[in-house]
């Protein structure tokens, strides 16, 4: 199967050519269709994981595509096990949301246009993940970011998404003009962008560790866009905009963590470049605590969400930053599982509540047993309680920075820790405890229909076992299959685990304590803390802050544009006007006897000229041979001459 | 001698369908003649499959050579004759009496072409180009009632004559020189002569002429538009890239093969043909109202591009020509098909009349677009792939001028053929009932699609498959 993976991705495409072009008008034809591709794609990738268990690879293939002097860009697949791995987030979670969205955009006057574009998606970010050169990743890249744009604006009548789609498309430009000219340098060094080649010059030291460094950086500017990270983080939260599901596919599974993906693709240079390699650490860090922070005290239950998943790449993009590459991508996983099945939960409440505030929601518990059941498990997951998965991967995160000796960074990911804890049961109890605060949401709500249900104990199923896997007591576990050049297997330590689970026992106990409990004010607290409050509650002004300078520097060199077009090239054409003016009337009179005669001369030339051609094409046959003969004369002429 | 009859076993077998296709006609009723177009596309896929598949080689003492290159413009040819009976089903059976003859002569022009693609001696090619021919001159006036289908078909044949006679003139006076009919044999000889003489220079500048009348290249182009506007519009499509490919097949083979060692006499004249074809068939096509008058002026400009890749006598040269060919035959022959089944809805080829198409059938104008857009040669379109090509074998030898000019005259005719859009798109005509297209017809459509764009994205795999084409030269 790793031989014919690009099949993979090209069934999705499939899927979006036929719904595009023949089914667009039958939705239940178009649905079908694409769910068939991508749970197609997803036994395949599943052969194809199995094959890769047995044989780690990389497997390579290359398909000669672009091949002119001086340029060589194949088409080439690179297969690894973090290919496996992430053909399998991709795939189930996308097969999760398709079958997902069947109740959710029930009704939905463009539904098989939605699922045109989910196919699309789909095809964009398999091919992303399955490409073997930063070339034709950046092209995927670049289509990934294409069809998020398309989706963050699916309504886009509205004008707060279509905006939103314009904010994600520009922001993450930004960060994708850092990775192309990180693909330049990294091409002008190397002279290939292919991923086994590169790999192979950097570990033969052929390419200077200061070019490294830069190249480094700049892909990493690619991860900071996908990845919302500081401090191009402020999209993400505004893509909350588009439908539900797509927020869990799109913007908390799969594509922002195609940055983390690149960076890890990028681990050789990484691990080479110690600038590099502290500057992924530290933005990721300070990405983690700033959007937990920002989390604590949203009350737009998407919204919260979409600050978690910024915190939580961050935490990734930390991992990889301190050479983590086993735990950054491992967290990767079951936080696409849980972050997916919260997202879908969310839609699901959003579905039954008609709104995304959480201070109108309460005791939704009680109308939707399975949704909140399904999302308790979730969250409590990403708050990293044992055994769930997410406990898994965020002690391995915690063993790797420990392992490096990033005290600090230890301990901002464990206060961090601490912090998703609390804000997830935040958001559980406001959401689905106690009593119901606005009686007409309440009243409205119920459970949703079995196609957005099952997904949901189906992702609650993995967001409990999958990250069972990776297991520190286990001898072949993920450890031992997504590695970075030789697994290594750190023992259990269980001082760190302990150390993790205090953090999120203590923020649950505070959640519990201020929103079920009712034993702390949180509006007392908010007003005790009040300049961290508004800080915090205001996103740390971010949008303010690009408002007061990036976009306003823009707004100014437009105005300066526009005064110096005014002020001077206006001036300098009236000036000529003016000077025309003058001119003219001394050259009327010569105007009228001398030039008149001149353009009416070669106004007669020209009608002479053309007469002469179309005179030519007589349609007289002796005539066309005998300029055949002319010709042969002609040219034996312009030859002897 | 030995001669080996299996390396002949494409155009034989060509030759014998095109033979049943005849036969059956006469034993088919009136209404069921437009199977005789699918035999003869089953014939032409055969024939395909073949040849292909057959070995390579030479016989007849090196008058017939089956490489490479000759494959490369056999499966052009093939190509071309597949997408026009394709497209000429309909259009047939509507206005043309005797059509299995139709398709029976389209087949025999073909397996001249064939036979020409495959000649190693002069003789041999003149022959197979008059094979070619004749076949065309009566395809031309297949109307006969019609007054300017006859006269594009006399027209055809007189002018036809009297460059063949140029032709066979200047093949003399290269036999009088080199004292031999085979293509190595004369280059061999020429490599040998110290200078070259007057009576040289006029043999080359007459060979030129008589190829440059199938080309279509100016100043021996005056024939096209009345032909192509006269004659029946499949006939055209075919005329337009078909009997193209011959004269290029024809000129490449003897200039790469003979006359090689004095490409320093004939680049100039190529050159100055390019230049005045680029020149003429662009700004003329500005002002033509009819669109089978624009796409000849447009064919005219098109042979100017391909002549570019005569500058170098090189493997790449070979390559990029018939990389171009290809990308020249989807688009052409699928503008044509447009036409053809615009025609077969509305009788006419006014390009006003096309005004509103996006409406009456968005899969006609889109499609159309698409060709046109190759032929400006706008990425991702085969046609860019093709000029990227081509220019860049001229850049490589400093030709700069040629190359400022050739992007000059592509601006000017991205103005005409966008204007076709325009009418497709920003004008809504009187008409706005829908434009149905044929089965068969959507097929070949999406088959000339599929290869414009495939080619344009993808062209790997097709340069590797015709980069063996100039080992018959280098």
């Amino acid at each position: 199967m790793i031989k014919y993976s690009y099949i993979i991705a090209f069934l999705p495409l499939l899927s979006y050519v036929l719904i595009v072009f023949f089914f667009s008008k039958r939705e239940k034809t178009a649905s079908g269709i694409a769910i068939t591709a991508v749970v197609s794609s997803f036994v395949l990738s599943l052969i194809a994981l199995f094959e890769t268990l047995a044989d780690h690879g990389p497997h390579i293939f290359e398909y000669e595509w672009i091949v002119i002097p001086g340029l060589k860009l194949p088409l080439s697949i690179f297969f690894d096990p973090l290919t496996a791995v992430m053909l399998m987030v991709v795939t189930i979670v996308s097969s999760c949301v398709h079958i997902y969205s069947l109740g959710y955009m029930h009704g939905d006057p463009r539904f098989s246009r939605f699922y045109a574009y989910l196919s699309l998606f789909t095809f964009s970010m398999l091919g992303l993940v399955l490409s073997g050169s930063f070339f034709v990743t950046f092209i995927f890249w670049e289509l990934v970011g294409l069809t998020s744009y398309l989706l963050i604006g699916f309504w886009f009548e509205k004008k707060v998404a279509s905006d939103a789609g314009k904010k994600a498309f520009i922001t993450t430009k930004i960060g994708d003009l850092g990775f192309l000219a990180g693909l330049l340098v990294l091409y002008w060094a190397a002279g290939t962008l292919n991923y086994s080649e590169v790999y192979h010059q950097i570990e033969e030291n052929q390419i200077p560790a200061i070019i490294l460094t830069a190249a480094g950086i700049l892909i990493f500017c690619g991860a900071i866009g996908k990845s919302a990270q500081f401090p191009l983080h402020v999209w993400l939260p505004d893509a909350m905009e588009g439908p539900t599901p797509v927020s869990a596919l799109i913007h908390a599974a799969t594509m922002v963590a195609a940055g983390v993906y690149l960076t890890a693709r990028i681990m050789s240079i990484i691990v080479v470049s110690h600038t590099a390699a502290m500057t992924i650490a530290y933005i990721g860090a300070i990405t983690a605590f700033m959007a937990a922070s920002i989390g604590l005290v949203q009350n737009d239950i998407k919204r919260v969400l979409a600050y978690s998943t910024v915190s939580q790449l961050g935490y990734m993009i930390m991992a990889l930053g301190v050479s983590g590459y086993t735990a950054g991508t491992f967290h990767l996983m079951t936080h696409a599982f849980f972050k997916a099945l919260l997202f879908l939960g969310a839609g699901s409440v959003i579905h039954a509540a008609h709104t995304n505030d959480i201070q109108q929601m309460g005791g939704l518990a009680k109308k939707m047993p399975i949704t909140s059941k399904t999302f308790f498990i979730a969250s409590l997951s990403i708050a990293g309680i044992f055994p769930l998965s997410g406990f898994w991967s965020k002690d391995e995160i915690f063993a790797s920075i420990y392992h490096e000796g990033h005290y600090f960074l230890l301990a901002l990911a464990v206060l961090v820790a601490g912090m998703t804890a609390f804000y997830m049961f935040r958001l559980c109890f406001l959401t689905f405890t106690g009593e119901a605060r606005d009686y007409h949401v309440y009243e409205h709500a119920h459970e949703s229909p079995k196609t957005m249900t099952y997904p949901l104990i189906f992702l609650a199923f993995l967001s409990i076992f999958a990250g069972w896997v990776g297991m520190p007591w286990l001898e072949h576990g993920y450890s031992s299959f997504v590695y970075f050049e030789h697994p290594h297997h750190a023992a259990a330590n269980y001082v760190l685990m302990i150390v993790g689970t205090i953090a999120a026992l203590s923020g649950i106990f505070l959640a519990y304590q201020m929103y079920y409990k009712r034993a702390i004010d949180p509006v007392k607290m908010g007003a005790r803390f009040k300049p961290v409050y508004t800080f915090i509650y205001n996103k740390w002004y971010f949008d303010e802050l690009y408002m007061g300078t990036v976009i306003k520097f823009a707004y100014w060199f437009m105005e300066v544009l526009y005064r110096f077009d005014q002020g001077v090239i206006d001036w300098f054409v009236n000036f000529v006007g003016r000077f025309g003016m003058f001119n003219s009337r001394v050259w009327q009179t010569f105007d009228v006897y001398v030039v008149d005669g001149a353009v009416n001369g070669a106004g007669f030339m020209t009608r002479w000229f053309a007469g002469g051609l179309r005179k030519i094409q007589t349609g007289a046959v002796q005539n066309y041979a005998f300029v055949i003969f002319l010709g042969v004369v002609l040219l034996m002429l312009f030859k002897m001459i | 001698m030995q001669i080996e009859l299996s390396l002949l076993s494409p155009q034989l077998f060509l030759l014998l369908w095109a033979i049943l296709v005849f036969v059956v006609d006469f034993f088919t009723a009136e209404r069921n003649k437009a199977s005789l177009a699918y035999l003869s596309i089953i014939g032409l896929v055969l024939t395909a499959i073949i040849s292909i598949s057959s070995k390579q080689g030479e016989t007849f003492g090196g008058s017939f050579r089956a490489d490479t290159f000759g494959l490369s413009f056999n499966i052009i040819f093939l190509g071309s004759a597949i997408l026009t009976v394709a497209s000429a089903v309909d259009y047939v059976k509507a206005h043309l009496k005797h059509q299995g003859e139709f398709y029976g002569l389209i087949l025999l022009s073909t397996v001249g072409m064939m036979f020409l693609s495959a000649s190693g001696d002069l003789l041999t090619l003149y022959v197979s180009l008059e094979l070619a021919t004749i076949s065309l001159f009566v395809l031309a006036a297949y109307m006969k009632s019609d007054l300017k289908s006859t006269e594009a078909g006399l027209k055809y044949l007189i002018l036809g004559a009297a460059s063949s006679a140029i032709l066979l003139y200047g093949i003399s006076l290269l036999y009088g020189i080199s004292g031999t009919l085979v293509l190595d044999a004369i280059a061999l000889k020429l490599s040998q002569m110290p200078t070259v003489g007057p009576l040289f220079i006029l043999s080359i500048v007459m060979i030129i002429a008589g190829l440059s009348f199938k080309l279509a290249a100016v100043p021996f182009h005056m024939w096209c538009p009345d032909v192509y506007e006269g004659a029946p519009t499949p006939v055209t499509a075919y005329l337009s890239v078909a009997s193209k490919a011959a004269g290029l097949a024809a000129l490449i083979r003897i200039f790469f093969k003979s006359l090689a060692s004095t490409s320093m006499q004939w680049v100039p004249l190529l050159m100055a043909i390019s230049a005045m074809a680029m020149i003429l068939g662009n700004v003329v096509a500005v002002r033509q109202h009819n669109i089978k008058r624009l796409l000849a002026y447009s064919s005219i400009a098109q042979i100017g591009y391909i002549l570019v890749g005569f500058i170098a006598v090189s493997e790449l040269a070979v390559t990029s020509i018939i990389l171009y060919v290809l990308a020249y035959m989807f688009a052409n022959i699928g503008a044509f098909m447009v036409v053809i089944a615009f025609y077969n809805v509305s009788g006419s080829d006014d390009i006003m009349a096309y005004a509103g198409l996006s409406k009456r059938s968005p899969f006609l104008a889109i499609s159309m677009v698409v060709f046109l857009l190759s032929l400006v040669g706008i990425p991702p379109m085969a046609g860019f792939i093709g000029k990227f090509y081509l220019f860049s074998a001229a850049i490589e030898k400093g030709y700069y001028w040629i190359v400022v000019l050739g992007v000059l005259t592509s601006v000017i005719s991205l103005y005409y053929y966008m204007s076709i859009a325009y009418q497709m798109y920003f004008k809504t005509g009187d008409d706005d009932s829908p434009v149905r297209v044929s089965p068969t017809m959507a097929v070949a459509l999406v088959v000339a699609l599929a290869g414009t764009l495939l080619i344009g994205v993808y062209t790997q795999p097709v340069l590797s498959a015709i980069s063996g084409a100039s080992s018959a030269f280098f």
